[in-house]
């Protein structure tokens, strides 16, 4: 192999306490895709931020072609040539995607904008890397998938030679995911470098060169590709074996909820459409489906967040109407939201209070109005403990926690009171390894409890390793269920594309 | 150089932060009173002796402070819950009117005892009424009120000028635009003998005591706080949005009409144009400098007092014009800002 493009020499940094990266080195050659693994928290994000300038580290040097890179300058790195492509995009929805690409290239003083001849290399960037865009389209109106491509583009517009991705899938679907490596796979042709940083197995496995994972801010091991596997990448990422739980055979109960031919429309649109299921003690229903297909609307609607249109819901055979959320709660319903961090629970505000938060008015957290707040820091006292919830005391702030101990202090809150019911919209997406084992050890043994658990997930894995009965939710439409035996992931692929019936109707509105 | 997130904030830092931020406003402005040929130690000092130098000053002091502990109640509940409630001042003279009409035209017959409480309760719900408007046109229109709450305070004032040019015009005062005069037995008790202090300032600091109450230990304070950090969710939780909306807005509101009703009953007796010198938007200022804190109010609107009172007794001494009193007050306003900056952010290199 050539000399190569980025070398990162012993890099350190330190956060209070807490050493993010310690002494980490590694070489990135022309047209190489390197993965960066690690569970949350690892330190990946913090070595690229180092990377691109966002952060200085304490330690160490970075050399792009051989030359040092000033630490903590953000513009060298662009002109140097690296590109970042954010998590979450730093994109403005409403300019033009051209617009988007310009922005921060242009010239602050200067009469012509040059917004033709930035249309021209866009176009021809685009056109080279196989990454199709419409350049006047307004960005608020792209589908995410779209959104990360006007990120890439505005990254190559730069001249990037070297492209850091931080968790380029966790905001995609499994198809766009796959054309996404098709794309980054076809630009290391071209003799582009990238690094991109994940949790996910599967994702590394099939796109990348080599692997460095990380763990707990240090560098635990560098793996060919071809000469690894996904057992051991798991095991160096966790630092111990993980297995994710088996679902046992059980008897299921009673019908717990049963939704008959139920409509929503929100402004006039069906987001769900005329559908029906049931969904017993003692089961995990599984609804899968590529996101955006009415999962929202049936979680919300389910939470208590959202009214119906038409159609019935039955509670244990009785017929509710629309239900609140005190309605639902009260019900004996847990719900864990789609949306950790916006829905599930409010980051500035300390753990106890989220923790008690949606049954605030329950006699157990409040007197004649009055909080009970020993009462409250005693519960997240005890969820903390029963649901190993690391990083925080109650009385800390929530934004605190990483997503897999955010999602164990909502699952603690939910099935500490063991309820009859439990919503659960996907329940471990974007957690590390461990954390997702967590989750479903917690959902199995819900339902070993008797709680009737209904999953909505787009994960096929996690649908087949969960789910007894399995229901595809396809432009607001639910497949009838097919049972677990015989839900496998070519079955379910095709259900989750709509094909599951001959009578139904042509209609594909979203 | 660069900022990062803090993520601990340290309890030290949050009580330091005002001090902080005042210090640097009182350095910031003593440049502008060194330009003008003055000692800047001694002005200051001035200041000092002017605001709370003899009984008559400090009573003074403390009676310029009501408005605006009421009035920064009135903004911090508010903002609290990330309602921008911008019209104090308009709700501050709907408060007021509402006491002047209530008592020469209506209830002026009734005993002290029933009367005083009734007007400062009819002054209240002038400002909530007030209010309301915005706050129904962003329920309903999304409709942001900082720009209705804002633009409504001129068309109060309009409308109060309106009236004591009209049916609530005092005959008696000589064609000034002035209110008629609420009775004598309809006005506050003085808290001090012999000064302009009335009971409005031990009601000013009860309503603060009352206020931190509510926002730390009711279910209303948890919602209210949970709807300003994350409306969304506030809704998963099952916090009513509206609900808790009407609710903050109808506490801000009324403790800014108070503040009109007990400027009024406690030291004018009657209602001009110029009855505030723009307490309600010094309220914002207050609420801003003790960081929305309901009992930091207290300090940060004596402290405003201070200088605006001071000023004067410096202004005579030194010959320096008053309204470096507003310099000051509006630069600890940026200081403070900037200081709550460094409480969430530190600074790397």
């Amino acid at each position: 192999m050539t000399s190569p493009v980025l070398e990162i020499e012993g890099v350190s940094k330190r956060f209070g306490a807490n050493l993010a990266n310690d002494d980490i080195s590694l070489t990135l050659a022309k047209g190489e895709i390197v993965a960066l693994l690690g569970e949350n928290g690892a330190g990946k994000t913090t070595l690229m931020s180092i990377l691109f300038g966002h952060y200085m580290q304490d330690a160490g040097r970075i050399l792009i072609d051989g030359a040092e890179l000033p630490p903590g300058k953000p513009r060298a790195a662009i002109r140097a040539g690296v590109g970042m492509v954010h998590q979450h995009f730093s994109l403005a929805p409403n300019l033009s995607v051209l617009e988007n690409v310009m922005t921060g290239t242009e010239k602050l003083w200067s009469w012509r904008s040059g917004t033709s001849a930035a249309r021209k290399k866009l176009l021809a960037i685009s056109e080279r890397f196989g990454l199709k865009v419409d350049p006047g389209a307004r960005l608020g109106d792209l589908s995410v998938g779209e959104q990360q491509r006007v990120e890439i583009l505005k990254a190559l517009y730069n001249d990037a030679r070297i492209l850091i991705l931080d968790e380029p899938t966790a905001v995609l679907t499994n198809i766009e995911a796959e054309k996404l490596f098709a794309t980054l796979k076809q630009m290391a042709r071209q003799g582009l470098s990238l690094i991109f940083i994940s949790h996910k197995l599967d994702e590394v496995m099939a796109a990348a060169d080599r692997i460095v994972v990380l763990r707990g801010g240090k560098m635990v091991a560098k793996r060919t590709a071809s000469e690894t596997s996904k057992a051991e990448l798991a095991e160096l990422m966790v630092g111990r074996r993980v297995t994710r739980p088996v679902r046992e055979p059980s008897t299921p109960g009673a019908v717990a909820l049963e939704a008959a031919e139920v409509t929503v429309k929100i402004d006039g649109v069906e987001r769900l459409k005329s559908i029906s299921f049931h969904l017993r003690e003692g089961e995990i229903l599984g609804i899968i489906g590529v996101s955006g297909n009415g999962q929202a609307a049936l979680a919300h609607l389910l939470s208590g967040t959202l009214s119906r249109t038409s159609g019935d819901l039955l509670l244990f055979g009785e017929a509710i109407g629309n239900p609140g959320v005190a309605d639902v709660v009260g019900a004996g319903i847990g719900r864990i939201p789609e949306d950790r961090n916006e829905e599930g629970v409010i980051g500035e505000m300390a753990i106890w209070e989220n923790a008690v938060l949606e049954r605030i008015s329950a006699s157990a957290f409040s007197q004649h109005g009055l909080v009970n707040r020993k009462a409250g820091m005693a519960f997240a006292k005890q969820i903390i403990d029963q649901f190993d919830v690391r990083g925080g005391s109650p009385a800390s702030r929530t934004r605190l926690l990483s997503g897999g101990n955010m999602q164990k202090l909502i699952l603690g809150r939910n099935l500490h009171r063991r309820p009859r019911i439990l919503i659960a919209a996907q329940p471990a997406r974007g957690l590390d390894e461990g954390a997702v084992a967590a989750v479903h050890a917690r959902l199995l043994e819900a339902r070993r409890q008797g709680t009737a658990v209904l999953l909505i997930s787009e994960d096929l894995d996690e649908v087949i390793a969960l789910a007894d009965r399995v229901q595809a939710i396809v432009g607001g439409r639910l497949s009838p269920p097919v049972e677990a035996e015989a839900a496998n992931a070519r079955k379910l692929g095709l259900m989750m594309a709509g094909e599951w019936q001959e009578t139904r109707e042509p209609d594909h509105a979203l | 150089m660069r900022f990062e997130r803090r993520e601990h904030r340290p309890v030290y830092l949050m009580v330091l932060t005002p001090v902080l931020a005042v210090i640097a406003a009182l350095a910031l402005s003593g440049i502008l009173i060194a330009i003008a040929g003055a000692p800047v130690l001694d002005a200051y000092w001035r200041i000092l002796i002017g605001a709370f130098g003899s009984r008559l000053s400090a009573t003074e002091t403390l009676t310029r402070a009501t408005p605006l502990m009421l009035t920064g109640l009135a903004a911090a509940v508010a903002f609290r819950a990330r309602l921008w409630n911008i019209g104090a001042e308009g709700q501050f003279y709907l408060g007021a009117i509402a006491v002047a009409a209530a008592s020469s035209k209506l209830l002026g017959d009734l005993p002290a005892p029933v009367l005083i409480p009734t007007l400062l309760l009819v002054g209240a719900v002038a400002g909530m009424a007030l209010i309301l408007i915005p706050l129904w046109l962003r329920l309903r229109f999304s409709v942001d009120e900082v720009v209705t709450s804002l633009l409504l305070n001129f068309i109060a004032l309009l409308f109060v000028s309106m009236l004591i040019d009209g049916v609530l015009k005092d005959p008696l005062a000589f064609g000034w635009p002035q209110s008629q005069s609420v009775s004598d037995h309809a006005m506050l008790p003085k808290l001090v003998a012999r000064s302009r202090l009335h009971i409005g300032f031990a009601i000013a600091i009860a309503l603060a005591i009352v206020v931190h109450l509510i926002q730390s230990r009711t279910v209303f304070g948890l919602q209210s706080r949970a709807a300003g950090l994350n409306p969304v969710g506030a809704v998963f939780a099952g916090v009513p949005l509206g609900r808790t909306l009407v609710k903050v807005a109808c506490l801000s509101g009324g403790l800014a009409g108070l503040a009109g009703a007990i400027e009024v009953l406690g030291v004018k007796g009657y209602v001009t144009t110029d009855l505030s010198p723009g307490f309600g938007y010094a309220g914002i200022v207050v609420a801003m400098l003790a960081n929305l804190n309901p009992l930091g109010v207290i300090l940060a609107a004596i402290f405003t007092a201070t200088m605006f009172v001071g000023a004067d007794g410096m202004s005579r001494g030194l010959g320096i014009p008053t309204y470096i009193a507003d310099v000051t007050v509006a630069l600890s306003l940026l200081t403070m800002l900037i200081a709550l900056f460094f409480t969430q952010y530190r600074i790397r290199r």
